[in-house]
């Protein structure tokens, strides 16, 4: 992947080469500004590659669609509507008493109930990407590209936001890809951990974390794994 | 420091009070120790006001006023929203439009009078057409601003969506662009209300602004131009109200950052 | 891709010309120039300096007017922005006076200074002392709260503040409203002077109407009026551009 900025040829991305199960749970690990987002973004639809394709069970991505939904990191709500209006959004091809049906359901699943008539501005950072992936799985997508959603959360949230993430993941099970420089959260959520070197990035290694769910963090194989990974990515791990 | 210090409820009517009695009370006192044969004061303007509201004329310049600044001002409105929706969506467009708006903009609506006067003769229509002019600029710019800084993280959320982009234009830029675009429609509606009583001092016989000169040529009544001076003024703060009320419904007052 | 756009500017306008040539044969008694007798309007005016001698006029008037009125008001607005107290006491007087046209001012304007030039600068003072006061006000409020309390941690004095923290970071803000009042001041004083004043170029306009209905002129004159407009509102984004106020872009 080539990108053109202030008339330099930039190479992101090169030579990403992946294969994933229905139902994965992945995460896309690397350092900063390796290119994490613009692969998700490739990925999503959002940008064409300039050499290579992207092909979803068999058919070539041309462009965003919403079997494919992305969650941002920040600001992906749309502020002028109600928690209802946002997780509603997609659905305005349905008739009106299945779509509220969905709204009502997706609300409870990610514990909005109270708030279907708040907007956004009411809402804390969780609360709103919370909607976000209300909103997303209201569509009923086949894959979640999650990119950073709780870098932007305090880590309390985000320990908590965790938890909520798998709990939804196990009960509506789809294909996620989750972006995210956080070993320890790759580390507990992913089934694969893909681990992407700096820039020009290229797949270093792939990682499957075979701990079952609910995982323990103090446990020596999650220790052991997390070392690797902070191996890989080439970081020292006593401060 | 003192803005931090903590303000009592009664002192948001106590302190306006205080300076506009004080205001008035300098008023007064100008015209008895200037001696000044003219120039009124605030009680002759009250008895002026009291006056113009009894002989029914006040209403009907007002209802003139009004009925200009809404036939110009919707007009202008109708057509420079689409417009600016438009050229706000495709910046190409934009740009080859630009160099005339910039040219055209600074001209102020008084100048165009002579060539209104020609195509519309005197009247209501030169000051509708002052009006459009007037508030056609600052909405459109607006427009423009709203729709090209509408976040990309919205246009993409639209487009994963599956929207077209008509839809993706109704559901998504239009409503992420209408706090900007309410800012303008306010800012053009004051606009408005300057031109229209600039135009009537020129061009039309009735009205505010013609109320203002009349007052002044048919014998010198300056406690009622004072009097339409003041009128003018209130209506327009209320206008201006209004409108800001608009700005706090739910679904643009997350665009308004709450200052102060 | 940018020179196909300039060239689609131009032929845009050229476009304008065009329709404005062809209406012309609509308006009533054939008194509205074509744009070639606009040109040459443009011509004798510069022939007979009178042009150079009118631009001088209304540039002086808003030059005056402004500066007096930014003089006044900014200073006075950031103090009104500053202390509460202030502020409210003169607000709501601030924003009746707000929406009364400057040009509604004239009749008063008229007694107290004469048909002339200190008349129009008065009313260009009007026009712009209360969008300057309110604008400073509003500056003053929209400072984060951050730079307030890192003052107050530092221990600056009241006066110190205001030259340190307060005046840099408002004028941004400030450069933007003086350009939007600048803008003002220009409309105001054409008006004014088709009104008030006997030179000036709102004068040329009325006056080339009513001297034998030159409508060339008048058009003319209306050009002349935008150009000068655009290149004032340059001048002052220019200013906007340096360097050590870019770093709060308030946008347009």
């Amino acid at each position: 992947m080539v990108f053109e900025r202030d008339g330099q040829a930039i190479s992101v991305l090169s030579d990403i080469s992946l294969d994933v199960g229905d139902g994965e749970f992945i995460c896309i690990v690397g350092p900063s500004g390796c290119g994490k987002s613009t692969l998700l973004n490739t990925l999503a639809g959002f940008i064409s590659p300039t050499s290579g394709s992207v092909v979803i069970d068999g058919e070539a991505v041309t462009g965003p669609d919403p079997r494919r939904i992305l969650v941002f990191q920040d600001h992906g709500v749309f502020p002028w509507l109600t928690v209802e209006g946002n997780i509603g959004f997609g659905l305005s091809k349905l008739p009106r008493a299945e779509r509220e049906k969905r709204i009502a359901h997706y609300v409870n699943m990610v514990r909005l109930q109270g708030f279907e008539r708040s907007y956004p501005s009411d809402l804390s950072g969780g609360m709103k990407q919370r909607l976000q992936v209300a909103r997303a799985l209201a569509v009923n997508p086949d894959i979640l590209y999650l990119d950073e959603p709780f870098g932007a959360l305090d880590s309390i949230t985000r320990v908590i936001m965790r938890g909520e993430l798998l709990r939804i993941w196990q009960t509506e099970r789809r294909t996620i890809f989750f972006v995210t420089h956080d070993i320890d959260e790759a580390v507990q959520l992913a089934d694969r951990v893909v681990v992407l070197s700096s820039r020009p990035a290229r797949v270093q290694d792939v990682l499957s974390i075979d701990i079952p769910h609910p995982r323990n963090i103090s446990s020596p194989r999650y220790l052991e794994l997390r070392d690797e990974l902070l191996k890989q990515i080439g970081l020292a791990y006593e401060v | 420091m003192n803005s931090l210090s903590k303000l009592r409820p009664w002192e948001k009517f106590f302190w306006p009070l205080i300076s506009a009695f004080l205001l008035l009370a300098l008023w007064h006192y100008s015209v008895i120790w200037t001696g000044t044969k003219v120039f009124p004061s605030p009680l002759s303007v009250l008895r002026g006001l009291t006056q113009l509201i009894h002989q029914h004329v006040l209403w009907k310049d007002i209802a003139d006023s009004f009925r200009r600044v809404a036939i110009g001002y919707g007009a202008a409105a109708v057509v420079a929203i689409p417009l600016g929706l438009t050229l706000g969506w495709y910046p190409a467009a934009y740009q080859v439009v630009n160099p005339v708006m910039q040219i055209l903009r600074p001209i102020s609506p008084i100048a165009w009078i002579p060539v209104a006067i020609v195509f519309f003769g005197i009247g209501d229509r030169p000051a509708i057409f002052l009006v459009f002019l007037s508030a056609f600029f600052p909405i459109v710019v607006a427009c423009i601003s709203g729709v090209s800084r509408v976040p990309p993280v919205f246009r993409r959320a639209g487009r994963n969506f599956g929207l077209s982009p008509i839809q993706l234009l109704a559901r998504v830029i239009f409503p992420a662009a209408l706090p900007q675009i309410l800012v303008g429609l306010r800012i053009a509606l004051g606009i408005a209300w300057l031109v229209v009583v600039a135009g009537e001092m020129i061009a039309v016989d009735s009205g505010l602004g013609y109320l203002v000169i009349d007052s002044r040529n048919s014998g010198n009544r300056y406690d009622l131009v004072v009097a339409a001076m003041l009128v003018i003024g209130l209506i327009g703060l209320a206008l201006d109200i209004s409108f800001r009320r608009l700005e706090k419904a739910p679904s643009v007052r997350w665009g308004f950052r709450d200052a102060s | 891709m940018k020179l196909l756009i300039r060239l689609c500017s131009l032929l845009f306008i050229a476009l304008l010309v065009l329709v404005w040539q062809l209406t012309i044969g609509h308006a009533p008694g054939h008194l509205l120039p074509g744009p070639w007798a606009v040109v040459l309007g443009i011509v004798d005016l510069l022939r007979h300096g009178l042009l150079l001698k009118y631009v001088v006029a209304s540039l002086f008037r808003v030059t005056w007017g402004f500066t007096l009125a930014a003089l006044l008001a900014i200073p006075l607005g950031l103090i009104l922005g500053w202390y509460r107290r202030g502020e409210m006491a003169f607000n709501p007087i601030a924003e009746i006076f707000r929406p009364i046209s400057p040009l509604a001012w004239i009749p008063l304007a008229i007694l107290w200074f004469g048909i002339g030039d200190l008349s129009a600068i008065f009313l260009i003072f009007v026009g712009c002392f209360f969008p300057l006061l309110l604008t400073a006000a509003s500056a003053v409020h929209n400072i984060p709260a951050v730079y307030i309390n890192a003052a107050r941690n530092f221990g600056l004095s009241t006066p110190d503040f205001f030259a340190r923290v307060l005046l840099p970071a408002v004028m941004p803000q400030l450069i933007v409203g003086m350009r939007i009042t600048l803008g003002v001041a220009w409309l105001v004083v054409v008006a004014a002077e088709m009104i008030a004043v006997n030179s000036g170029l709102g004068f040329l306009i009325v006056d080339a109407r009513n001297a034998g209905n030159r409508y060339d002129l008048v058009v003319a004159g209306m050009l002349i009026i935008g150009i000068i407009g655009l290149l004032l509102d340059l001048g002052m984004r220019s200013i906007e551009r340096v360097k050590s106020f870019r770093w709060s872009y308030s946008g347009d």
